[in-house]
């Protein structure tokens, strides 16, 4: 097991975000996480990721406690977020941004690091030198996804890749998702595009108001009547 | 007449970017005006005379103890008034009303250790010594001052732009929130921060009790509003602003003086700055947006 919440509770701002979630990731899986908007996807990604403080409950990572450690720490033992919105340092240069990705790593093979991601997006080793400000959507999407591999994930948390993006980039940033899961990284996925997400992912999780409804393999959640009726859009 | 004039503006407005660079770091990254920036400063004043005095030290050992003293100081500042206040999460202005209590505390511990009475660097600290460029007469003092006020602002921006913690800095700048997703210790930037930008204040200290050979313990509260001003002038957060707006008012201030009338110095300065403002309101180089988390 990679990563195992048992029984998460997050409050904030009086509000209960999480009542109780308990998910895992094994190695090499791509795990969906899908739901509603406000039904609690980032913030569980956020008390993986440290930025929130748990009320109760605990998060392990290859079977060690993680449960309180700083967003560094956790960054450090190879668990990387791509935020919702992509979170792309805008004033500092494509190239800066990648650098910062591999920050928290002790490296001394940046420049080869920074190469293979270059060879992954060319787009991104076209606009080195420019303000990370300057990218379409869908170029910062792919900068947010190379300076998260600069770090040399184990595990990927993925907030809403899809969000703003035409369909032709969604399935292109889809694609190159799962490539990177072949390549040995494991992907907890947080979508609201559930059909994408179900597609590329090998078991998912159904998140509503706080609390885990409904979890199956993926294939079987794409044929759950309530999955289709409430998510994918059937009737 | 005007060359001249032109060389004492330079060797003024010098020390004040120097002294709003460490202003607009703190501003820009802790996202807090830090009003104890002038008891900082006045800490590495008299940091740089104590080694003169003692010591028999050289100016720019002078300058280099009085950094170290106001770095450590604003890291001191940091660490028991701000960061209580950041980790609580309280409303931005609760911090910077904690740095005008820091201001007061390090000022009455100066007048209690120093007096109120103004101390000078010895007769012969800094020769008289003086240059000719064409019409220009420098003195010695002059060239040290924008010299070293020039080579740090080069240094800072430099470590900014091209080291990994500067970009980390920068990275803070921008969104605390993504930087820690990063990996960067957020905390320990903000620490870097304050220890720059404080060291900056310091060497502004030393240059400026030098320039003037008068060292006391309230010297930091004229170049606060003059630091204020410079930073809202230039773009707040924004270094290049903080030198142009610097210099500025160093020009400003001795163009007033020399052809207007020293009684109306600041009159004339800060109602520079204010004609600026209507044309600018965000400043020179301003675009500062509110950042997000």
């Amino acid at each position: 097991m990679l990563l195992e919440l048992k029984d998460v509770y997050v409050n904030y701002d009086h509000i209960q975000a999480l009542q109780g979630i308990s998910l895992d990731v094994k190695e090499g899986e791509i795990v969906a996480l899908i739901g509603a908007n406000g039904a609690g996807k980032s913030t569980a990604l956020n008390a993986i990721s440290g930025l929130l403080k748990m009320t109760s409950g605990n998060i392990n990572y290859e079977k060690r406690p993680i449960t309180g450690h700083s967003p560094q720490a956790i960054v450090r033992g190879g668990i990387i977020q791509v935020p919702e919105g992509r979170a792309i340092l805008t004033t500092l240069k494509v190239r800066e941004n990648l650098e910062m990705g591999a920050f928290a790593r002790k490296s001394n093979r940046l420049k080869e690091d920074m190469n293979a991601i270059f060879a992954r997006f060319p787009v991104l080793q076209a606009k080195a030198e420019l303000p990370a400000g300057n990218l379409s959507g869908g170029e910062q999407q792919m900068l947010a996804l190379g300076r998260a591999l600069m770090a040399k994930p184990k595990l990927l948390l993925m907030d809403e890749p899809s969000m703003g993006l035409s369909p032709i980039l969604v399935r292109e940033i889809f694609h190159i998702i799962t490539e990177i899961n072949k390549q040995g990284t494991s992907i907890l996925l947080v979508e609201q595009n559930a059909q994408m997400a179900l597609d590329i992912s090998q078991r998912g999780y159904v998140l509503e108001t706080g609390r885990i409804v409904l979890e199956d393999t993926s294939a079987n959640l794409l044929h759950n009547e309530k999955v289709i009726h409430a998510y994918l859009g059937g009737c | 007449m005007f060359l001249q004039q032109f060389a004492n503006a330079l060797a003024l407005g010098s020390v004040y970017a120097l002294f709003a660079i460490g202003f607009t770091l703190i501003f820009g990254v802790l996202e807090i005006v830090t009003l104890a920036h002038g008891a900082v400063f006045m800490i590495g004043a008299f940091a740089g005379l104590m080694v003169v005095t003692k010591f028999n030290a050289n100016p720019i050992t002078a300058i280099l103890v009085g950094m170290m003293a106001s770095g450590v100081l604003g890291c001191l500042i940091d660490l028991v008034a701000v960061r209580p206040l950041r980790k609580r999460k309280f409303h931005h202005l609760a911090p910077m009303i904690a740095t005008i209590g820091c201001a007061t505390i390090i000022i009455s511990i100066s007048q209690g250790i120093f007096g109120a009475e103004v101390y000078r660097f010895p007769f012969d600290f800094m020769p008289a010594t003086s240059f000719n460029f064409w019409a220009i007469q420098l003195t010695l003092l002059q060239i040290i001052i924008v010299g070293v006020a020039l080579s740090l602002m080069m240094i800072i921006i430099f470590l900014l732009k091209r080291t990994k913690w500067g970009k980390a800095v920068r990275s803070v700048a921008e969104s605390p929130r993504t930087a820690a997703l990063l990996g960067i210790p957020v905390e320990r930037v903000f620490l870097l921060t304050a220890f720059a930008a404080s060291a900056l204040g310091g060497a502004a200290g030393v240059l400026t009790g030098i320039n003037f050979n008068a060292i006391h313990a309230f010297m930091g509260g004229p170049i606060m509003h003059r630091g204020i001003a410079v930073i809202i002038l230039g773009g707040m957060g924004d270094i290049r602003g903080a030198v142009l707006g610097g210099l500025i008012l160093g020009f400003a201030e001795i163009m007033s003086v020399a052809y207007l009338s020293s009684d109306f110095r600041d009159a004339i300065s800060f109602g520079l700055l204010f004609v600026i403002l209507l044309v600018r309101p965000a400043g020179i180089f301003g675009s500062h947006i509110e950042r997000k988390g």
